[in-house]
């Protein structure tokens, strides 16, 4: 199994690398959503070397939490984490939405390079978790099921059938987190449909809701798993307050660089931001 | 036509280069001041469809969804029974695919007045990859009885398209994409619904064409010619209903058929026009198209070379149709 952690500080600088990576690749493919993939980094990072019980020299282990990333588009901050997690080598990230890459604009369905579910078309990923969470059940399997859901995601009708059936299913083997950092594509949330109150809902739908006011903080992040892995009888949502652009001063809370990619002086921006010579 | 037999619609030579999903945004804007009628919705990706220009011009007029393609597709309809004309544009593989049921239930059916201009179809999209190419969009459309289903192949066209449906009763799926497409048309070409257009004749092989296929069928029958080969090419950018008439003329002219689209070869230009003959003048066809496969990807434009949808690509198939055609007779006579 993967060495976990939960050393703060080696988990902010697994964080620091892994947007610096994320940014890289791209800035290398010209095109692909820089916001939410920032925003979602410490979720991630506290995921994979923190939480999960993975073994990426074992990608195929039986016996390994699951994690589907409903947030498709958010992917290369994932390839970044997976990357760093030792499912592949770093350099590979550089192919980043090239033709027959394994690293494509939305992730495909791959285990070797540890991708449990084809997702990037908005409202998929939390149904595939729930299924995933049932068979876990039927097999009398002690293992976990994550699922990372964007809050541009909840306007999905999709995403609500799924949040019933998991607590109409009492699957507590099961925690969702919501990257909550209120832009979408066109902009704020609150200027093109917006969903609030999201926790109210969630509890409404049957949830055990824990709102985290700095979904940046590794410590919080952390404690809320561990309560989800205590609660029973009930699914557990982690609502994450993120900030979309997360990291770079240039794209924070910038709506207009949710699907673009860095620009060669973006990226020297954020590079040397994040303490790398560019 | 002129003696050499070319269409005076098209440029002599193509200069331009256009996004036709901000032809469709502009023409849009220009229609909502004739037309107080015209409503638009959206499903959170009007910068990339370019309903963001209507937007901008007639808020009051203009609804962002939100990501809900179904709710959209619904809403949209709702409009249609109060006397608006809704135009619901959002990516193809979104607005027939996600919210297909909803199009045939609460559009189709009861054939509403409702436009549903997507974009981002076929594999032009691009690097987001194969979750958000379209492969299917005009087969799943085209199946829905009532339908009307248009594949514009330039800017030109895609103006006059948009401008024509306003005024025609009745659900409409127009299908536009992401890259640049070259502008093939001049000002001049007329568009009407459920006509094919003969942009070049000739006596040896009829290429049908959609989209950005057309201005590659024009390519492929000009390196024909070279050849000694003359290829009739033919816009069918109205899928359905389709031009029975002027398609088997074009196909009884030469007695082989190529298609050619950015689209599944199964269910879409290809299987509409096999549907065609196949009833009416069967003849030897190949379907240039994605060949029962998903997309990769990569650079919109480099993938139709990846998937071999270029203009040599139907002129290795029209070779392949000659020869055919070459042995059958020998082996008649
Ligand atoms: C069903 C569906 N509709 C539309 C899209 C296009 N799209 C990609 S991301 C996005 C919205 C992004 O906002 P959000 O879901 O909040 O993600 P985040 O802000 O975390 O990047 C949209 C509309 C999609 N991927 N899937």
């Amino acid at each position: 199994m993967h060495e976990r952690t939960k050393n703060v500080d080696i988990l902010k600088e697994i964080a620091r690398r892994v947007r610096i990576d994320l940014l890289k690749a791209l800035h290398r493919a010209k095109s692909g959503h820089t916001g939410g993939s920032l925003s979602s980094v410490e979720i991630l990072v506290s995921l994979y070397f923190s939480e999960l019980r993975h073994n990426p020299k074992n990608p195929r282990w039986g016996d390994r939490d699951r994690f589907v990333l409903s947030k498709g588009h958010g992917v290369p901050a994932l390839y970044s984490v997976l990357a760093h997690a030792g499912y592949f080598a770093r350099e590979e990230l550089m192919s980043l939405r090239k033709p027959g890459s394994r690293l494509q604009g939305h992730p495909e369905y791959d285990l070797e390079i540890g991708i449990e579910a084809t997702t990037g078309s908005l409202g998929h990923g939390l149904s595939a978790a729930n299924g995933m969470a049932l068979a876990a059940r039927m097999d009398g399997k002690d293992i976990r099921i994550y699922a990372l859901l964007s809050d541009g995601e909840l306007q999905e009708g999709a995403s609500w059938e799924a949040i019933t059936t998991s607590s109409y299913r009492k699957l507590d083997n099961l925690c969702a987190i919501v990257d909550r950092n209120r832009f979408q594509n066109d902009g704020a949330m609150k200027d093109i449909k917006d969903i609030e109150p999201v926790p109210d809902k969630w509890r409404a739908f049957g949830w055990e809701v824990e709102t985290l006011p700095d979904g940046h903080d590794f410590p919080s992040i952390l404690s809320a798993f561990e309560k989800a892995r205590q609660t029973k009888g009930k699914p557990f949502v982690i609502i994450a307050n993120t900030i979309k652009g997360k990291g770079v001063s240039i794209f924070e809370n910038q709506g207009k660089y949710h699907g673009v990619a860095p620009t060669d002086d973006e990226l020297k921006v954020a590079l040397n931001e994040l303490g790398e010579a560019a | 036509m002129s003696r050499t037999q070319i269409s005076d619609f098209l440029v002599d030579e193509v200069t331009e280069h256009v996004y036709i999903r901000e032809t469709y945004g502009k023409t849009l804007v220009e229609l909502g001041r004739e037309y107080p009628n015209i409503v638009v919705l959206d499903a959170d990706l009007t910068v990339s469809t370019k309903t963001n220009l209507f937007g901008k011009e007639f808020p009051n007029r203009f609804f962002t969804m939100g990501v809900s393609e179904q709710d959209m597709m619904g809403t949209a309809a709702g409009f249609a029974l109060s006397g608006k004309i809704p135009f619901a544009s959002t990516f193809a593989i979104f607005a027939t695919g996600r919210a297909w049921e909803h199009v045939r239930q609460s559009i189709v059916f009861p054939k509403l007045n409702v436009k549903i201009v997507a974009t981002h179809a076929g594999v032009t999209v691009g690097e987001d990859g194969a979750t958000h190419q379209a492969l299917e969009d005009i087969a799943l459309m085209r199946v829905l009885p009532n339908m009307t289903v248009i594949v514009p192949a330039d800017a030109v066209e895609t103006e006059k398209v948009i401008r024509t449906i306003v005024n025609h009763k009745g659900p409409t799926y127009v299908r536009l994409a992401r890259a640049k497409f070259p502008t093939i048309f001049k000002k001049s070409y007329e568009f009407e619904i459920g006509k094919a257009r003969v942009l070049r004749e000739g006596k040896h092989v009829t290429i049908f064409a959609v989209g950005i296929m057309v201005c590659e069928a024009l390519e492929a029958s000009k390196i024909l010619e070279r050849e000694g080969i003359s290829a009739c090419v033919v816009n069918v950018s109205t899928v359905k209903p389709i031009d029975v008439e002027t398609i088997v003329k074009a196909a009884s002219s030469t007695g082989a058929v190529v298609t050619a689209e950015d689209h599944n070869i199964i269910g879409g230009l290809g299987g509409a026009i096999a549907e065609v003959l196949g009833e009416n003048y069967p003849t030897l066809m190949k379907r240039i198209g994605m060949n029962d496969r998903f997309g990769t990807s990569g650079d919109g434009l480099q993938l139709l070379e990846y998937f071999g949808l270029k203009a040599r690509n139907i002129v290795q198939a029209a070779h392949e149709l000659l020869e055919f055609n070459s042995q059958k007779k020998s082996v008649v006579l």
